[in-house]
């Protein structure tokens, strides 16, 4: 068979036509999706419910928990996915200077501040952090070599790592996740493990007076796009860029 | 080459005992000695065929770890089955109920030291053996602030 000049032409054209519109088609497929995980999950700190009984730790003992986080009373090597920070420290350097005396050392429930450009992230040599497409930024422990620079990038602390084998100090294990090895960091992921399957988080839900509200800052109906938008939020360290997207009413 | 006859008998001896274990193996007509393993108990074929699980239930794994963590997939379907994608929740829970008389025991057999899978994922079996602890929260240091 013999094609002429024209016939060859033709078909070239038709074909690179087809590609084209099979490109598109893909394109288009590609957007919608980005679209519903647009979503954003974010948190809001309420701090006037928030200790409102001394003491009170509910969060931080059923994320200790449910994450097998370690205990270890050496300062050097602890571990902290959730703890509290007073304010000058939390929220320094906005703190600083002859700031209101009446917030000076009370407690803030401080963790992972999920932000919109996480430092960590840049920094990671492996992607064992990355950030999902609904904000969390995750880690996979699988991939983290140890090496600390996202403990460096991260102008929080929100990041611990494991000097040596957590097990012995994990006081009530788990088997609902798994524990650290000895070289990895670690920090709050959101809990999604628990989102994947439709739970709160373990703080949100084991707060009893409602000082964690939780919920898709997209989402304008949200009850955290409700308390956002009736309330002054303050974020911390927010003029670092790093857009953190956890918000204290103080 | 005088002593030839005695040469060649003591080398037919020399073999005879140096292969003694083919020829008992032989003769009790019983293979090499394997793994004696404890079977799941109620599942034959769960979430991948047999000899697949067999071959290369390491790419599984690993596998079902890139989509748990990476990818947020957190379910397998296998046969119009549906299992959560979970190592201690799945594995260990559902079908070998005894990591040690199972996995453990068949890499020892084969000499693959290497998975570190426990170093972090929970065998059951130690909640079994050790009861619970206290509560987890930290001891107050010097500038703990509860």
């Amino acid at each position: 068979m013999t094609i002429d000049r024209k016939e060859f032409l033709r078909m070239t054209g038709l074909s690179l036509a087809a590609l084209a519109a099979g490109r598109a088609r893909a394109a288009g497929r590609e957007s919608a999706r980005d679209a519903v995980a647009a979503r954003r999950w974010a948190m809001v700190v309420d701090s006037r419910k928030c200790l409102k009984k001394a003491g009170c730790d509910l969060c931080i003992r059923a994320c200790n928990r449910s994450h097998n986080v370690p205990v270890i009373a050496d300062r050097r090597h602890e571990i902290k996915w959730i703890w509290k920070e007073p304010f000058q420290e939390a929220f320094a350097p906005a703190a600083g200077g002859f700031a209101n005396s009446q917030y000076q050392d009370r407690p803030f429930i401080v963790f992972c501040n999920h932000c919109d450009r996480p430092p960590c992230v840049r920094v990671c040599p492996t992607q064992a952090t990355w950030k999902r497409e609904d904000g969390i930024v995750m880690m996979d422990w699988h991939r983290c070599i140890g090496c600390r620079y996202c403990m460096a990038a991260c102008p929080y602390g929100s990041r611990s790592f494991n000097w040596e084998d957590p097990r012995p100090y994990i006081r009530d294990l788990t088997t609902e996740f798994p524990t650290r090895s000895r070289g990895v960091v670690e920090k709050c992921t959101f809990c999604a493990e628990r989102l994947a399957v439709g739970k709160a988080p373990a703080c949100v839900e084991a707060c009893e007076p409602g000082a964690l509200v939780f919920g898709d800052l997209e989402d304008a109906a949200s009850e955290l796009r409700k308390v956002l938008s009736t309330n002054f939020t303050l974020r911390r360290k927010a003029e670092l860029g790093t857009v953190p997207e956890v918000y204290y009413i103080v | 080459m005088r002593d030839r006859g005695l040469v060649l008998v003591g080398l037919a001896v020399f073999l005879g005992v140096s292969t003694l274990p083919i020829w008992y193996n032989l003769a009790s007509r019983q293979g090499a000695a394997r793994p004696s393993l404890k079977l799941p108990v109620g599942e034959k074929d769960c979430v991948a065929p047999v000899a697949y699980m067999k071959t290369s239930h390491m790419m599984l794994l690993n596998d079902w770890r890139d989509r748990a963590v990476r990818r947020n997939i957190r379910s397998h379907t296998y046969n119009g089955r549906t299992f959560p994608i979970s190592l201690t929740g799945t594995c260990l829970q559902q079908c070998h109920t005894d990591k040690a008389a199972f996995c453990d025991r068949c890499h020892a057999y084969s000499g693959v030291q290497g998975p570190y899978c426990w170093d972090c994922h929970v065998d059951p079996q130690l909640l079994r053996e050790a009861p619970k602890g206290g509560d987890a929260v930290p001891t107050g240091g010097p500038d703990d602030h509860r």
